[in-house]
């Protein structure tokens, strides 16, 4: 039985070369899928909300329910 | 020839079976000592008790020496399965000193099984011994269960008043009103206007 001498050398750097490119690319990936999925959309969110905040009437609001300990709501 | 009962060290009662010409069958009357250097030596009794050797049992000695195990991890044990071979094995053996080409493929597995006592087949074979393990997790996992069920009941104090219902419905008002997490959390999924979830 003459079997082929099997390959004895290299074998990490053969794996390396084919995987290394794919993890690469897999993490671009999953950075860009966050950014575009969860970032983006969380700084709109953020940027809509105080395009139209008035921080005075929810102040008014906070303190007529009486969460405030320095100011009370306003019947008292 | 030599007789039954094994000779014996002069120095400790332990029999000669802890030197190598003694485990080779060839322990001469001279050299009647072990190796043990008297370990085994009765002591002067304390606490009311001498320490002799123990039952000489023929596992107790081969734990010195090579073994055999059939392990996947170990393909070439430290010694070959069958020690003592009848003449036919040992014909074989000689046979085997040629070319192979010469053994029939009985004859070739005659020696495996002289070498090893199972296969790689043989020792990777599913057992139902995956049935027993998980039965018995589940088992005391239930156990376990019961046992926490009991000390819910038994051994717990009292809860916290927080964890009432009219407490936690006051929490999520007051949540609400400081308005906890407006943009993307507690209270954006609050309806202001309303007076209710979104």
């Amino acid at each position: 039985m003459s079997l082929p001498k099997p390959i004895m050398r290299g074998l990490l750097a053969k794996r390396l070369r084919f995987h290394l490119p794919i993890a690469c690319i897999m993490a671009l990936l999953a950075g860009a899928t966050f950014k575009f999925t969860v970032a983006e959309p969380r700084k709109q969110a953020y940027a809509d909300f105080y395009k139209k905040y008035d921080s005075m009437k929810d102040f008014n609001a906070m303190r007529e329910a009486g969460v405030f300990e320095s100011v009370r709501p306003s019947g008292e | 020839m030599k007789s039954k009962t094994p000779a014996h060290c002069r120095v400790c009662p332990a029999p000669v079976l802890f030197t190598i010409k003694a485990i080779l069958g060839r322990a001469r009357k001279r050299k009647r000592k072990c190796i043990l250097g008297g370990a085994f030596r009765p002591r002067r009794p304390t606490c009311g008790f001498t320490v002799f050797q123990p039952n000489p049992v023929s596992e107790q000695n081969m734990m010195s020496l090579p073994m055999y195990c059939d392990r996947l991890d170990i393909p070439l044990p430290d010694k070959p399965y069958q020690d003592v071979l009848s003449a036919a094995d040992k014909s074989l053996k000689q046979k085997e000193k040629g070319p192979w080409n010469n053994l029939s493929k009985e004859e070739k597995i005659a020696l495996y099984r002289i070498m090893f006592k199972e296969t790689y087949a043989e020792m990777k074979r599913p057992s139902s011994e995956w049935k027993t393990v998980f039965g018995g997790i589940f088992f005391f996992v239930g156990l376990t269960g019961l046992v926490v069920f009991w000390q819910r009941i038994y051994v717990y104090p009292p809860s916290p008043r927080t964890f009432e219902e009219e407490w936690q419905a006051k929490q999520v008002k007051r949540m609400l009103d400081m308005q906890v997490n407006p943009v993307e959390g507690f209270s954006a999924k609050w309806d202001y206007e309303k007076g209710q979830w979104k």
